[in-house]
């Protein structure tokens, strides 16, 4: 056991004034300070309160409550047994799922793919990042309605099935087919956002220090052991993260139905949880139901968060 | 390739690209991959600028035709007419302006006060902004909207009022913490000399802060102005009237009674923009993004 050689001076211990802290100040000068900090801070502080903070609340007690015709009554779970009998919130469920699994695969395996690929380049490397960036800049309604109209177009005349035709295959109903409405959601998302995906995953391989490639190869790994061994490791723990926020999003889906499929689309098939919260809440003058199920969604969100802090503190 | 062009060591050695039949590969690799993803992400955009050049029947022709046979800037002029673009584009560009200013002074401000002034609770009050990340938008969006319409007190609609998107836009938790880690690392010294000069905290922050920290600021100003130009609901819920529009609102409204060509030719318009906006603020945009997500 090392023995107190540096035993601390009484002075020091007598004043607790850690180094590169402030110095301690005089009382009066402490409420100044504070005055002042709350000054440059209270017009943020506001809008968060106003537009988060209180919000927040606000959704939670308004879940419990119904108002009709301008008078409000606390009503226990109701809004939650009637949003659990509506048919549409497990066919919304069900394709809000559906869309977050799918873009996972897609908008998530592909990203990163993309991002090894591209970091094996040694030219065009530039041109390449600002090709893939470049859709997440356009406003999802401008990009949507290109979809919409030429991709999905369910015509010959659309791009996709002209291509489809081209190619000898079978061509697809798109958003007016119930099958194929979540897919085609999901290319659409994912050829919007993946460029933000690609330029993180660029930047974490990038950062992979070249020796460890270097000893894998002398070790006699060849390529994809090389990618299993070095690469996914090394970029773990942002690929946990990128996971983690991606279903956040996806399960915010809701412009992509709103557009490509006018709404729900054909017999439900393109409608999502949000989608719902917006139809209830805006058109069914149902804002209390609306208000519960953002409730719910958190609540499952929360659930996702838990099980994501988990498991990654199991694996470490 | 020189050994200035190979670069640090990737995945694939040096040898491996260099030596055999790894540069013959090497360039038909690069070329196939230049060519798909020019395709798959401009394309489409010259899809949609040169489809909006076409008339009705030449877009319903089957197979589609790769040039426009009589190129007619119609579609755009009626676009431009029939959906006053020239108004929505204002108003966008009235509340990305507006918001840009809102959060520069009051996130500025804020995160100042918690990186360099740190009252008592600051961190408390970070906290509870930060956690507002964790709460997706489409949660908030009914009480969000009912506070927008009735403030609390005051007993005003914002609706209408560019203060709606204003306002919420200020509570941004990522850039406050981007802003606010920034200034973590501008040295205590350089505040003590402004101090010992007689500066005041917003001399301070002024004169000493702000001028170096034009990097973040940047970055910032970015994401607060792409921010209001992509956002759909929100202006869609307060900001409902014609006049008021955003120029994706507006588009949205249009596109039920509007020719399709005519509606792809005003989300042209309503992309050039951005699209340009990203072109010259691309370096800065890419460095933001990656700051945000990769550093720690």
């Amino acid at each position: 056991m090392p023995s107190a050689t540096v035993a601390p001076s009484p002075v020091h211990a007598s004043h607790p004034a850690p180094s590169g802290r402030r110095p301690r100040k005089a009382p009066a000068q402490r409420i100044t300070n504070n005055v002042t900090g709350y000054a440059f801070l209270i017009g943020a502080v506001l809008c968060f309160a106003l537009f988060s903070w209180y919000p927040m609340v606000r959704g939670v007690v308004m879940s419990f409550q119904r108002t009709r015709r301008g008078v409000t009554t606390w009503v226990g779970w109701d809004n939650y047994e009637r949003i659990f009998q509506d048919p549409s919130f497990w066919t919304a469920w069900k394709n809000t799922a559906y869309f977050t699994v799918l873009a996972l695969v897609l908008g998530y395996a592909v990203p990163f793919v993309v991002a090894i690929i591209f970091n094996e380049l040694r030219h065009a490397r530039g041109y390449l990042r600002v090709l893939v960036y470049l859709p997440v800049m356009l406003p999802p309604a401008s990009a949507l309605f290109l979809f919409k109209y030429y991709a999905y177009d369910p015509s010959e005349a659309g791009l996709f099935n002209a291509i489809l035709k081209f190619l000898h295959l079978p061509t697809s109903q798109w958003m007016q087919s119930t099958s194929m409405a979540v897919p085609a959601m999901v290319l659409a998302s994912t050829w919007m956002n993946m460029g933000g995906a690609v330029l993180i995953y660029l930047a974490a391989l990038q950062n992979i220090p070249g020796s460890l490639y270097e000893a894998a190869e002398l070790d006699g790994a060849g390529l994809f052991k090389r990618i299993r061994h070095v690469t996914i490791p090394q970029t773990k723990l942002i690929l946990s993260l990128m996971a983690m926020l991606q279903v956040v999003a996806t399960m915010q889906l809701f412009i992509e139905p709103l557009i490509l499929a006018n709404g729900a689309g054909t017999q439900d098939s393109a409608t999502s949880v949000a989608y719902l919260i917006y139809q209830h809440g805006f058109f069914q003058n149902d804002l209390n139901g609306a208000a519960a199920l953002g409730v719910i969604m958190l609540v499952v969100l929360g659930g996702f968060s838990a099980a994501y802090v988990r498991l990654s503190s199991k694996q470490d | 390739m020189t050994t200035r062009e190979l670069g640090p060591r990737t995945l694939l050695s040096h040898t491996q690209l260099t030596r055999g039949k790894g540069p013959a590969i090497y360039w038909t690799l690069l070329i196939a991959i230049v060519v798909i993803f020019t395709l798959a992400f401009i394309g489409p955009l010259y899809w949609m600028v040169t489809s909006a050049l076409k008339t009705g029947q030449e877009v319903a022709q089957t197979p589609p035709t790769l040039f426009p046979a009589n190129p007619d800037p119609q579609n755009y002029v009626d676009a431009w007419n029939n959906l006053t673009l020239g108004k929505l584009l204002f108003n966008t560009i009235y509340y990305a302006g507006g918001a840009l200013l809102f959060q520069l002074v009051l996130d500025t401000a804020a995160a100042y006060a918690l990186s360099k002034l740190r009252p008592i609770f600051g961190n408390v009050v970070l906290g509870a902004m930060l956690a507002t990340l964790m709460i997706p938008a489409m949660v908030l969006i009914v009480p969000q909207y009912l506070t927008a319409i009735d403030l609390p007190i005051l007993h005003i609609s914002l609706l209408d009022s560019p203060f709606a998107i204003w306002l919420p836009a200020v509570a941004n938790a990522f850039n406050i913490f981007l802003l606010k880690r920034f200034f973590d690392s501008v040295p205590q010294d350089l505040i003590y000399a402004g101090i010992v000069d007689g500066a005041g905290p917003l001399r301070i922050l002024w004169s000493i802060i702000l001028p170096i920290s034009r990097p973040i600021l940047g970055v910032v100003s970015i994401f607060a102005v792409t921010a209001v130009w992509k956002d759909f609901l929100w202006p869609k819920l307060v900001e409902p009237s014609p006049e008021t529009r955003t120029i994706s609102v507006g588009i949205y409204a249009f596109a039920g009674g509007t020719p399709q060509n005519v509606v792809i030719a005003a989300a042209v318009i309503a992309a050039i923009p951005t699209v340009i906006f990203f072109l010259i603020f691309q370096r800065s945009i890419m460095a933001g993004l990656t700051t945000g997500a990769v550093k720690e």
